[in-house]
């Protein structure tokens, strides 16, 4: 199991590496490229304010490798560069959002856990009923609507209407805070992962090896606690972990929306003010976040399912 | 000790019709047919009719959907800007179609380095949460209709690949390749002709369903502010506009939500409806 | 219906449903199995045998459903039982080991608990105790070291120690009656022998009645004493063993007896394209009318076409469904 680890871990560099070379190219070497083009409106493809600030900080005069090379070197030093905007460094930046990201990416996936996991379970034990139909319509349109859509109408119905819950900020880190926008950020993956454990359900439901435990007298009961529970949870755990990708990227809109001074928003302000090494810290930040749970949930999957570490 | 039987319920009479594949067809259809002959179908000019007079109106005979704070008609404004969304989306999510399977048929194809390295680039693609490399893009491109095409284009098409190289490693070993290959086709005609058209089905539906997830794309990005500047009308930016109007005007947020609502599911029920007609194996069983 | 008849199967229907609308896929089929004996059950891919043994242990499922007849387990009906009684039932008298054993164990339990798991639904055992015996019944299957492999997940098993295991478990109570659909079509043919000789040992050692379900007729003619012969849902002949193998009365079972290659043939006979009985076995919508083997059957005259035959009682205390049999 240890060794199973030390290896996703081991993986999750070259992939740091490659989106930090990526960064790199997107952010130095393209603008330096591409200054004078044009899009199809007629208008300069690149802002010029980024040219501008990349030929201040970046000395775009030095030669691609040596750029790079000390880019890495910056890097592992933790040394993001300073932001445009506010010349702090932009670690210092960083760290002062982190927490309330944090904090709404828990509470959007916990509301997506705690009402899609049971939603698609129950749909999948009586296929065909109301119930089904019902939370399968539910969870299509959950998929389609847009989250930064159903915030606004919650915010104008939950706080502005009825006064029941704060309409924006962050408060003192405080529940009430937290619900808005976390319900608007956890119904997209809330649906999928009712759709996804309804679909696994009814896989297993007609698997051969639930038909031999049947085949031994156990009830539907006990054929789920004892048979069905650990063979869903995998598909399950990984339809997790992917999910938490969408809701960190979809969280960038959510906090914009409700002005929770997170790294999204801080992102977002960023991307307006072309303020890019704050964009790069961010973009760094996120991927790694991601990397780490998504190594995490793979760890949970392979102690759940002894035929993963052979891999 | 009885078996029973199952009733007839409503899900299985839709499905044994396709109820999603028409429902979402049609109302696609019709969200096209609004973009396409949204000129006709307005009532103003989307931008240039602008009379503070009638700022703040609600819905009512001469406005439908009612006016923003700058007096337009709303109405005309969510089919212009279908023109949008619909443009975003479709042609966004071609772009990423085009690279995906280009990527993932020759990688899966050739093998090798080739394959190792689209691997790891797909890999990587798939750590970055799409959103945020569109924003990351827009951060360095100037706002705008080309420029959300770039970015949407280049952010959604590891799915693809993933799927195409899958696809093209399963049929590969057909017979129909190798016989191709004896007979000496070249490698790009045996991928255009041999391989192509088998792997299309699962294909399709991705980029239907990627379709839905390009039209939220550009809404989220229209509403940051980093689309389609106003004033021209994007159902992602009229909803910025409403968010201060909240209050005082609030079905403007209704209607340009709405608009995208639909157009995704849509989109939604299109693709689930695609999946069940193409492939059978992997829909989300219905009995 | 003697005193040592265990299972009786009294005129059993079932059918299938395509779209809204039944159609038969087994029809009045009638059958018995007396305590400790072993009864083979023989057909095609899509007789209905398997379909057959599903009714008996009562898992048929949407689309399949029973449509009539009786199963009595020593008098009791199990038709009209309650669904608790049907599964205090199963695996306690009735029990049944399939066909693909790579996919009738869960991945994820190791294979002592799936054993463990009979003791704690019909004896009542603690889990503890129930390992210990799940310990026994392993060895009692003839797998080695049983105390370690208790352990083994199925991936870590090949395909006979899997159906060693699916054995272990269905035999774990001491069951009146063992169901085996296919137990040996997926394994090697080495390994084919080992487990079939297993089932034998274990069942008569323990009295344990089974019926045997295979498309093998020489397996068939090896361990069972009686045999049924299926044909598109009927069962169509029924014998002993041997007076199935040396005088069988219905074309098809003549046919697939007589199409079976023999060793030594080509030295005796010359070279001749092997036996076949020309045609297919009809869809399930698509039965003939009258008797189903008529448009495969050299014999069929328009009495055939017109009617299904009934049961014809024979001398050796079997019966065939023919009007030309012989």
């Amino acid at each position: 199991m240890l060794q199973y680890l030390v290896r996703r871990i081991v993986q999750m560099i070259p992939i740091l590496l490659a989106v930090a070379l990526l960064i790199f190219v997107v952010f130095s070497v393209i603008p330096g490229t591409f200054a004078s083009s044009v899009g199809a409106d007629g208008r300069g493809m690149l802002d010029d304010k980024v040219i501008e600030r990349m030929n201040e900080q970046f000395g775009l005069n030095d030669p691609v490798y040596v750029r790079f090379g000390q880019y890495v070197l910056d890097l592992m030093q933790l040394d993001l560069g300073d932001s445009f905007r506010t010349r702090r460094p932009v670690v210092e930046e960083l760290a002062s959002r982190a927490l309330p990201t944090l904090r709404l990416i828990a509470g959007s996936m916990l509301f997506a856990i705690v009402i899609g996991l049971p939603l698609g379970f129950l749909a999948a034990l009586k296929p065909g009923t109301l119930l089904d139909s019902v939370s399968m319509v539910t969870a299509v349109s959950g998929l389609s609507i847009p989250k930064f859509w159903l915030g606004l109408l919650m915010m104008f119905l939950f706080a502005l209407t009825l006064g029941w819950l704060p309409s924006f900020g962050y408060g003192s880190g405080g529940l009430r805070h937290l619900i808005l926008p976390s319900i608007a950020l956890g119904v997209a993956p809330m649906a999928l992962l009712a759709r996804t454990t309804r679909a696994a359900v009814l896989d297993i439901l007609n698997a051969d090896f639930v038909r031999t435990a049947r085949s031994k007298g156990m009830s539907e009961i006990r054929v789920v606690r004892w048979h069905l529970v650990r063979n869903a949870l995998v598909i399950v755990l990984t339809t997790i972990g992917l999910q938490f990708g969408t809701v960190i990227g979809e969280a960038v809109v959510i906090e914009q929306l409700f002005s929770w001074p997170g790294i999204g928003s801080l992102m977002v302000d960023s991307v307006t003010l072309r303020d890019i090494p704050v964009v790069q810290g961010c973009i760094l930040v996120i991927v790694l976040f991601f990397l780490v749970v998504n190594m995490l949930i793979d760890v949970l999957c392979a102690i759940i399912d002894p035929r993963i570490k052979y891999d | 000790m009885p078996s029973s039987i199952q009733g007839l319920s409503t899900i299985r009479i839709l499905s044994q019709y396709h109820a999603n594949l028409w429902i979402g067809g049609i109302l696609f259809a019709l969200i096209v047919l609004a973009g396409v002959f949204a000129p006709w179908l307005a009532h103003t000019d989307p931008v240039m009719d602008a009379d503070l007079m009638n700022s703040g109106l609600p819905p009512g005979h001469d406005f439908w959907f009612g006016t923003d704070d700058q007096g337009r008609d709303i109405y005309s404004r969510v089919l212009y800007g279908a023109r949008v969304s619909l443009t975003v989306g479709i042609g966004s999510q071609l772009i990423n179609t085009v690279i995906g399977v280009a990527l993932g048929l020759s990688a899966g194809y050739w093998g090798g380095w080739w394959d190792d390295f689209i691997n790891g680039l797909t890999n990587m693609m798939l750590a970055i949460p799409s959103l945020v490399f569109a924003l990351a893009i827009m951060a360095i491109l100037s706002p705008g209709l080309t420029s959300l095409l770039i970015a949407l284009g280049l952010t959604n098409w590891s799915f693809t690949c993933r799927l195409s190289r899958a696809s093209t490693l399963s049929v590969k070993s057909q017979g129909y390749v190798q016989a191709a290959k004896v007979l000496g086709y070249s490698d790009l005609r045996i991928m255009a002709t041999q391989i192509l058209p088998n792997i299309l089905g699962p294909i399709v539906i991705i980029a239907t369903l990627g379709m839905g997830g390009a039209v939220l794309a550009e809404a989220a990005l229209s509403f940051l502010g980093l689309g389609i500047k106003p004033p021209f009308p994007s159902w992602g930016s009229m909803l910025s506009d409403a968010r201060e109007q909240m209050m005082l005007a609030p079905w403007i947020s209704i209607f340009p939500g709405l608009a995208i609502f639909a157009t995704v599911l849509s989109l939604n029920l299109l693709g689930d409806g695609l999946r069940d007609i193409l492939d059978p194996q992997s829909r989300t069983r219905r009995t | 219906m003697t005193d040592d008849t265990l299972l009786s199967v009294e005129g059993l229907c079932i059918d299938l449903m395509i779209g809204d609308r039944p159609h038969s896929a087994v029809t009045d089929v009638s059958f018995s199995i007396r305590r400790g004996e072993t009864f083979g059950l023989v057909g095609e891919s899509g007789c209905g045998k398997s379909v057959t043994s599903l009714a008996v242990i009562g898992l048929l499922k949407h689309p399949l459903i029973r449509a009539g007849g009786r199963i009595l387990l020593d008098g009791e009906d199990l038709t009209t039982v309650s669904a608790s009684r049907m599964r205090a039932l199963r695996g306690a008298r009735i029990a049944m080991i399939f066909q693909e054993p790579m996919t009738a164990l869960n991945p994820l339990s190791p294979i002592g608990r799936q054993i463990a798991e009979m003791f704690v639904l019909h004896k009542g055992a603690t889990w503890h105790e129930a390992d210990r015996l799940a310990v026994k019944a392993l060895g009692n299957v003839r797998v080695p070291a049983p105390e370690r492999r208790v352990k083994d997940y199925p991936h870590q098993l090949s395909g006979g120690m899997r159906q060693r295991v699916m054995i272990a478990i269905a035999l774990a109570c001491d069951p009146d009656l063992l169901l085996a659909d296919e137990p040996t079509t997926a394994l090697d043919v080495t390994v084919q022998a080992e487990i079939l000789e297993l089932i034998r040992d274990l069942s008569s050692a323990r009295g344990t009645a089974v019926m045997m379900i295979s498309h093998d007729l020489g397996l068939i003619a090896n361990m069972c004493a009686r045999v049924g012969v299926m044909y598109a849902g009927r069962l169509v002949e029924q014998q002993e063993a041997d007076s199935v193998f040396r005088n069988p009365q219905h074309p098809y079972t003549q046919g697939l007896i007589a199409s079976l290659p023999l060793l030594g043939a080509r030295a005796r006979h010359g070279r001749k394209a092997l036996n076949e009985i020309r045609g297919v076995v009809p869809a399930v919508a698509d039965f003939p009318k009258g008797c189903r083997f008529n448009p495969r059957c050299e014999r069929s005259t328009d009495l055939c076409v017109e009617t299904d035959p009934d049961r014809t009682w024979l001398e050796s205390g079997g019966f065939v469904r023919c009007h030309h049999h012989g």
